[in-house]
């Protein structure tokens, strides 16, 4: 494959089309709801960030705050039972939400946005070599021959580091952290520029998840790629964020620098959160957010971490906007006047 | 009909308190036979080859290791889940018979398997789940209720009547976790082994539930087996770690001398992996060796970790097992650097 055909898929999508200080990706009041026969699961609501070409947002958050619902509202891989999906994505300026199903699968999933989603460990088919699914993305959208479709997958292998002679073997034939290797490189395959990874490394051992982390790296410098990291591992998303998004039941807390986050964060929730990780380096007790986060059914009417929050007073009984402090932004009333 | 507590006392011969350990594990082996075709001897997976320690009464162990090494065949090993094939296995000073001990065994130690997800029975009730143990072994019915509640009470399932009647479907992950706990515990067992128990959990809950264990194992004087690929977590839960590479433990130390002063090269690197949250990590790459862990079916001769180690001596780690040696007190080490 090369590079025009992908440039040819749509007018906007090369790194160099886009204009200096335009968003790669920009997601406006992104709402997505389940139904069930309980009621309706509001997993995401009012989501709401930019993020400029070349950029690593990491998305951290609880288990069940709405990180990959998020992300399956931004590729539109929604299951069945959707109940609600609104909002806008624009992908260096073009609206994707107006594409039909039909135009956003041709000119938009794995070509310009591609994603390695949660447990994919277990994802790849095992009877099917492993070669044959990288170039999947390839095939099925007619960007390339078989052979080029080949030619293509040695030089991803070799990007991501597995030897060329595995892509004639089964997946079960793989380790974990090769497999893992595999399926980041069916997630390049099509040369995207922006690139979802969903718990990448959690399923990994210490060293295997080091050695991912410096191949995702060394791809970022070299190809220029755009990341979104999604983790609930606070240590790990440090590895690629150049920004984080923080979650809590299903709205966007926190958005600020790696610098501020990791350092000092704005918000109360993200200050237990980092004060929850522990350290094998420094003498520091970790601490746990007591309570459960709210339920996504009928989410409280004020701030959504009030009950858990240890700087609560009365202003929390209403829902606060996101603040801006400085470059950054947090959904806290204690930042109302900063 | 017996009740929790004289089920656990009642002990085969004397083997009363008198000695240290609650557990002497040496030179154990676990070897799964690998048949092709299923028929034709075609080799062994090495799965646990040699493997030596003592546990003391209350003290907390924590086995580290990569995906592979061996530390659930280890752990199923201690439990006669898996049929040692070689060393010795003394448990409350009695020598374990792998024939005759092993329902007595189950009693006295609690298993908190690994993958919290599938651990629990999905159409049998919170009640239900934490009956079993103790149906099982004849607990008169009146305690097993009386029982079922102390532990939720225990594993902090509040208010205890919310839970009884729940399905685990209806929990969030770290309320299942503290169920299998839970389960473990209730028939107040000398030894708890808990396999990967939070490494399906987020930061905050894993501290909470290591929190909960540590404290349940302090209240009760357990003695508990952690094992975990999760270094970080182990300086606040455990006294002792141990190290594990390709079905050996290479090296044996308390906590706080792994953490400071690890001595295997092959620790070394597992602590230089370790992220901790740092905004500077985006413009680093992270030391690691080359390299996989090896096969267990035809692992390297010598040392198993000389392929991948920056100060491997030819001629002799590639060719001679180093044997355990102490260079400091309680400080043991399976390399020919320490000769
Ligand atoms: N198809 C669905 N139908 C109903 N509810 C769903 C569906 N998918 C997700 N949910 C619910 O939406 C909420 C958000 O789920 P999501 O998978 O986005 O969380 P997450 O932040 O990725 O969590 P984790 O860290 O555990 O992966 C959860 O309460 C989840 O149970
Ligand atoms: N019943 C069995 N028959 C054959 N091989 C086995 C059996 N059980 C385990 N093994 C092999 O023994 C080795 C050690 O497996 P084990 O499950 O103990 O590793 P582990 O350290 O617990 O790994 P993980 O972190 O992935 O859980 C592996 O190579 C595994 O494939
Ligand atoms: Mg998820
Ligand atoms: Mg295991």
């Amino acid at each position: 494959m090369t590079k025009d055909s992908t440039a040819n898929a749509t007018a906007t999508s090369t790194p160099d089309a886009v204009a200096a200080n335009r968003p790669l990706l920009k997601v406006e009041d992104l709402h997505l709801y389940f139904g069930t026969s309980f009621g309706q699961v509001r997993a995401v609501e009012g989501v709401s960030f930019e993020l400029a070409p070349g950029r690593s947002l990491a998305i951290i958050g609880e288990s069940g705050c709405g990180k990959t619902s998020l992300t399956r509202g931004i590729l539109r891989l929604l299951p069945q039972n959707v109940s609600k999906f609104t909002g806008r994505v624009y992908l260096n300026g073009l609206d994707v939400m107006q594409l039909s199903d039909e135009q956003f699968r041709k000119q938009i999933r794995w070509i310009n946005m591609s994603l390695v989603p949660q447990a994919a460990l277990n994802s790849l088919n095992p009877v099917v070599k492993v070669g044959q699914q990288v170039i999947e993305p390839l095939l099925i959208h007619d960007q390339a021959t078989k052979e080029e479709a080949m030619e293509r997958a040695k030089e991803v292998f070799r990007i991501v580091g597995i030897p060329e002679a595995f892509l004639d073997r089964y997946p079960f034939e793989l380790s974990g952290g090769m497999r893992q290797r595999a399926i980041i490189a069916m997630a390049l395959v099509a040369n995207p520029v922006l690139i979802v990874l969903d718990e990448p490394t959690s399923a990994l051992d210490v060293l295997t998840q080091a050695n991912i982390m410096n191949a995702l790296k060394k791809i970022k410098q070299d190809l220029q790629l755009t990341y979104i990291l999604i983790t609930h591992d606070i240590a790990i998303s440090s590895e690629l964020a150049d920004e984080v998004l923080c979650m809590y039941a299903g709205q966007v807390v926190e958005h600020s620098s790696a610098y501020r986050f990791y350092r000092e964060p704005l918000h109360p929730y993200a200050q237990k959160l980092m004060a929850s990780v522990p350290s094998l380096r420094e003498e520091k007790q970790p601490d746990f957010i007591t309570g459960q986060p709210p339920s996504l059914f009928n989410p409280p009417k004020g701030c959504r971490f009030a009950e858990r929050c240890h700087k609560r007073f009365e202003r929390c009984d209403e829902e606060p906007p996101l603040f801006a402090v400085g470059e950054d932004l947090v959904r806290c009333w204690l930042y109302e006047r900063s | 009909m017996q009740s929790v507590k004289q089920l656990v006392e009642e002990q085969p011969q004397a083997a009363e308190k008198q000695e240290e350990y609650l557990l002497q594990v040496s030179n154990l082996r676990t070897w799964f036979e690998l048949k092709r075709f299923g028929l034709f001897h075609a080799g062994y997976v090495k799965a646990l080859d040699g493997v030596s320690f003592n546990l003391k009464y209350g003290d907390t162990i924590t086995v580290v290791g990569e995906s592979g090494s061996g530390k659930t065949t280890l752990l199923r090993t201690i439990l006669g889940l898996a049929q040692s094939t070689g060393g010795e296995m003394i448990f409350a000073g009695k020598k374990i018979d792998k024939r005759k001990d092993l329902s007595w065994l189950h009693r006295q130690v609690g298993f908190v398997q690994q993958d919290p997800y599938g651990a629990l029975p999905p159409f049998m009730t919170i009640r239900q789940i934490l009956r079993e143990p103790m149906i099982i072994n004849g607990v008169p019915k009146e305690e097993q209720e009386r029982r079922v509640r102390e532990v939720l009470e225990e594993v902090r399932l509040l208010p205890v009547d919310d839970f009884l009647n729940k399905y685990p479907h209806m929990l969030s992950g770290g309320q299942q976790q503290r169920v299998v706990i839970a389960r473990a515990i209730v028939l107040n067992p000398k030894l708890i082994v808990a396999d990967e128990p939070v490494s399906m959990l987020d930061a905050s809950m894993r501290v909470e539930i290591l929190e909960l264990m540590r404290k349940i194992q302090e209240d009760h004087g357990m003695s508990v087996i952690y094992i975990t690929h999760d270094l970080s977590s182990v300086r606040y839960f455990s006294e002792y770690v141990f190290i594990m590479y390709a079905a050996k433990l290479v090296e044996k130390t308390d906590v706080e001398s792994v953490v400071k002063n690890p001595l295997h090269p092959y620790t070394q690197v597992l602590l230089n992996a370790i992220p901790d949250p740092d905004p500077d990590n985006v413009h680093r790459f992270k030391e690691v060796p080359p390299g996989e862990p090896p096969s267990l079916i035809n692992p390297p001769t010598g040392c198993r970790f000389h392929p991948r180690c920056h100060r491997f001596i030819e001629g002799l780690c590639d060719v001679e097992e180093p044997p355990a040696f102490e260079p400091r007190p309680g400080h043991f080490v399976e390399c020919w650097l320490y000769k």
